[in-house]
């Protein structure tokens, strides 16, 4: 790996930038090009759920590097250009445009794309009420969309039909949230913390409805407007605004025709190459065997996204690089914020520390007395502590965990001193 | 719009121009300096935009709040009592001229 190959990285998003801006940090000297598809500047995309509907955030604020920043670092950005193909044998990307660009290395971070909803809902994509989020456009169209006493109907209970619903509530929309599941939040939190969530936003004025299906779609009759949303057990909801948050699909399609190994995400090893070891690929697009978990996963997550793309660029720059460290996650919803860290499936028991009614807790999911993860409210010390207790997977004495005289440190550092107990 | 000046562990001086209203840790971020580090997007929850504050302005600085100063207890690198998340520090007329030293690590 020579300092002055030529990078090229697919996708502009979190991961997609930061590649770019941490191989310079690391003192790369070749080309770097980075293509996106969007022809937005290159912009963090969490607060487009929260402050950028709430109309407190502006466009301007979301930029993730000033665009004078690409030049200054002598990154070449080609943002509003789409990638039409990879072609491992000539190391070129054919853009959309004509242009073939030549790589050394190439990096995919292309992220994904909202989970739509199945084709048997009806033809929605026409509907100018009826929204995803993923890019700062879906955000804008929402945001125009939000207007006090009008009806807006959530569809999904995962982070972002949560953030979208309190972000709504707020404006002074009259909200309904259906999920399909038994209570939000399913996938990743405990029931406790769930019913705490839905606590939340019934105190705020949002109508939760759980185990509900949808059925389809009353449209007008150009097909233009979605004027209710009919659920499966036969109730209608009128509705002037439709966001559904369902999940996210990887953007794997440019991978797979290039005949890489693809598995519900582009598939890499421990160096971040794909099956071609001159492709990288990160972020929300990359599944990886976790050490931690002795796993495949994917992680859906902008911190998960960072390490990764300082890995790579230390990688590239022949530097040393941290091993994994747990994935983490925020989500702020109100005036509250949640940060977890790890994750929690298979867990055998929880372990709470604080109050849920403050709110002020943390919650330990532990198997065989080690943390899988935890989920914190208002204890942000804590959550940094538990960053070090879940990656080094540490064994914990359940009682004393339990026990809030004790500090996390304490606790922490007696698992280090002892690391036979159990 | 007033005058920062972050110093690198390696002794590089970055001399930014900072409107009012913006924090230490945004400016940086967003002009590519790449040792402030700022995770959690400016929240006061990760640590990673520890600096050290030129004595000369400590006074000057509002004192941190208790979530920051227990986060500073997190910070990968030395704390010292001029210690600070840059995140919770913005910019105003009153910090013309502030010089921030960035520690060797941030996470």
């Amino acid at each position: 790996m020579k300092a002055y190959e030529k990078v090229v990285i697919i996708g502009t998003g979190q991961a997609g930038v930061e590649v770019a801006f941490g191989l310079r940090a690391n003192g790369w000297q070749g080309e770097i090009t980075l293509i996106g598809e969007s022809a937005d500047i290159p912009h963090h995309l969490p607060p487009l759920s929260k402050a950028y509907l709430a109309g407190t955030a502006t466009a301007e604020s979301l930029y993730l590097r000033t665009p004078e920043a690409y030049q200054a670092q002598n990154i070449h950005l080609l943002s509003g250009i789409r990638v039409d193909a990879i072609n491992r044998e000539a190391a070129q990307v054919q853009l959309a445009d004509g242009q073939a660009l030549s790589y050394d290395r190439l990096v995919l971070a292309t992220g994904g794309r909202p989970r739509t909803m199945p084709a048997d809902c009806g033809p929605l994509a026409e509907a100018d009420n009826f929204c995803y989020l993923r890019t700062l456009s879906d955000a804008e169209r929402i945001r125009l969309q939000l207007v006090p006493g009008n009806r807006m109907v959530v569809i999904g209970s995962g982070y972002i039909g949560l953030e979208v619903a309190a972000s709504a509530i707020k404006t002074g929309m009259q909200v309904t949230l259906l999920t399909i599941a038994d209570r939000v939040l399913d996938r990743v939190t405990a029931p406790l913390v769930s019913s705490f969530y839905e606590r939340l936003h019934r105190a705020a004025g949002v109508d939760i409805e759980v185990n509900t299906q949808i059925a389809g779609f009353e449209m007008s009759a150009d097909q233009q407007h979605v004027r209710a949303v009919v659920c499966a057990d036969g109730r209608r909801l009128d509705a002037d605004l439709v966001v559904a948050g369902i999940g996210l699909v990887p953007n794997c399609e440019l991978a797979s025709a290039a005949g890489l190994q693809v598995d519900d995400g582009i598939i890499v090893n421990e160096l971040m190459q794909t099956s071609d070891p001159a492709i990288m690929a990160l972020g929300d697009c990359a599944r990886f065997h976790s050490s931690i978990y002795n796993r495949w996963v994917r992680i859906e997550s902008v911190p998960n996204a960072l390490e990764q793309a300082r890995k790579i660029a230390a990688i590239l720059c022949g530097k040393t690089y941290r091993s994994e460290a747990a994935p983490w996650f925020w989500s702020d919803q109100y005036d509250i914020g949640l940060k977890m860290v790890g994750l929690s499936d298979g867990y055998e028991r929880i372990v709470i520390r604080g109050s849920m009614e403050q709110p002020d807790f943390s919650v330990f999911y532990l198997k065989n007395n080690r943390a899988l993860a935890v989920d914190t409210v208002n204890r942000p010390v804590e959550f940094n502590l538990s960053k070090q207790m879940v990656t080094d997977q540490l064994l914990i004495d359940p009682a004393l965990l339990a026990d809030e005289s004790v500090p996390l440190k304490e606790i922490i550092a007696a698992a280090r001193a002892e690391p036979n107990y159990a | 719009m007033s005058k920062v000046v972050y110093i690198s562990h390696d002794g590089t001086r970055h001399e930014l121009d900072v409107s009012d209203g913006v924090s230490l840790m945004q400016a940086a971020v967003s002009n590519g300096i790449y040792d402030i580090v700022g995770d959690c997007g400016g929240s006061a929850s990760c640590a990673t935009c520890h600096v050290y504050v030129d004595e000369a302005f400590c006074d000057r600085l509002l004192a941190p709040t208790e979530r920051e100063a227990g986060m500073l207890e997190c910070a990968a690198a030395e704390v010292k009592p001029n210690s600070r998340l840059c995140c919770q520090i913005v910019m105003s007329p009153t910090l013309d001229g502030l010089v921030v030293e960035i520690p060797d690590r941030q996470w």
